[in-house]
């Protein structure tokens, strides 16, 4: 990657933890992850994650938007790798999660002997159900309800800013109008509200 | 079109996660509106800038140390912003949803600085002892020395200065021109 994408990369990785980040600059997340994949033979090589945490990662994002009669799953609209490159590129998010992972991973042993992408899906919810919900937080779990909060949100972000989440929620963006017509159901509604109609 | 953070309200509102998450998003987008205050800042004695007695840059010149407070006049400007846009929203039938971040962990006015259009730091005034450039943005102490960008400005109006540089530079060329005419500087 050339200085100037890096350096692009690293700017927008940043203002994800300032808060605040354009449609354009999540376009080029998606792109750079794109254009990595394509390079290595249409198989993402994770910058930040080992293989373990990728497929954690992985396992975590099916599991926040997973698919259904509308559209596909965070996994198909590229999320883990839209997360593993935004948290290359910034050191307190890579840091905040891979620790999160290791977290989910030690909770995950003490219940099956397992690190969570190898335990069975009724335990890996369950142990979910216990983070998910930041008024059910005890301060065992605090660690991981904060990881949680920062997965959910990036698999949000890294979703609906792809092609298949913009499709989801039926973004349709400007069209070209020659004609300004009030919908008569807002007519009708005023009027209504006005008690003049 | 969905951005970054478009969907957080949502996920802090649903919590959660799985197909009930996916539909409470679904189900929300297009549905809000945000409403975003703008108002000017009243100068104080502390918020001010001067030379850091430590810190250099990469050229090694000492850059500016900033102090900086909101005082009662922006905090209760800000909560009236508040109570306007709570009515104009239940006014039209809708639902107060709260405050977005940065604001709603910052007690509800933005952080000091969020907002841009830099102005100040080289005053204008009337007495040399707490201004340095007069009315014409000229240097109290050096004849020959103008002012001529948004430094001048005594206080920052809530809304874009451009204009008003460009007024006050032109101003200033003006007096520079009818100066040197009259050979004074």
């Amino acid at each position: 990657m050339s200085r100037t994408r890096r350096e692009i990369l690293r700017n927008i990785a940043a203002s994800v933890t300032l808060g605040g980040m354009s449609a354009d600059a999540a376009q080029h997340v998606h792109h750079e992850a794109a254009a990595a994949k394509k390079k290595a033979a249409g198989v993402y090589k994770p910058r930040l994650f080992n293989e373990r945490e990728f497929r954690t990662v992985r396992r975590l994002t099916e599991m926040i938007i997973p698919a259904d009669e509308v559209s596909g799953s965070a996994v198909d609209a590229g999320a883990p790798e839209f997360i593993d490159l935004i948290g290359s590129h910034n050191e307190e998010l890579g840091t905040l999660l891979a620790g999160g992972v290791a977290w989910l991973d030690r909770a995950s042993e003490k219940r099956t002997g397992k690190v969570f992408v190898d335990a069975p899906a009724a335990d890996q919810t369950a142990l979910l159900d216990t983070i998910a919900y930041s008024n059910k937080a005890t301060p065992e779990t605090r660690p991981g309800v904060e990881f949680f909060e920062w997965m959910r949100r990036l698999t949000a972000d890294a979703f609906y800013t792809s092609p298949v989440g913009v499709k989801d929620v039926g973004f349709k963006g400007n069209k070209g109008m020659t004609v300004f017509q009030v919908p008569a159901a807002a007519i009708g509604h005023a009027m209504k509200r006005s008690g003049l109609g | 079109m969905p951005m970054v953070g478009s969907m957080h309200g949502a996920c802090r509102a649903h919590e959660g996660y799985g197909k009930s998450l996916k539909q409470f998003i679904r189900a929300r987008y297009g549905t809000t509106v945000g409403l975003s205050g703008r108002g000017e800042m009243v100068p104080n004695k502390d918020t001010y800038c001067d030379i850091d007695p430590v810190v250099v840059d990469r050229w090694g010149i000492p850059v500016l140390r900033f102090h900086f407070k909101w005082s009662d006049h922006e905090i209760r400007q800000v909560k009236h912003m508040h109570e306007t846009f709570k009515a104009v929203i239940e006014g039209m039938g809708g639902t107060v949803l709260g405050l977005r971040n940065p604001e709603r962990e910052s007690g509800g006015i933005s952080v000091g600085g969020t907002i841009i259009h830099e102005l100040g730091v080289v005053r204008m005034g009337n007495d040399p002892k707490t201004s340095a450039l007069n009315g014409y943005c000229q240097a109290h102490d050096v004849k020959n020395l103008f002012v001529a960008d948004a430094a001048p400005f005594v206080s920052n109006p809530d809304k874009n200065p451009t204009l008003t540089i460009c007024a006050l530079a032109w101003r200033t060329s003006e007096y520079i021109a009818e100066e040197m005419r009259k050979g004074n500087v």
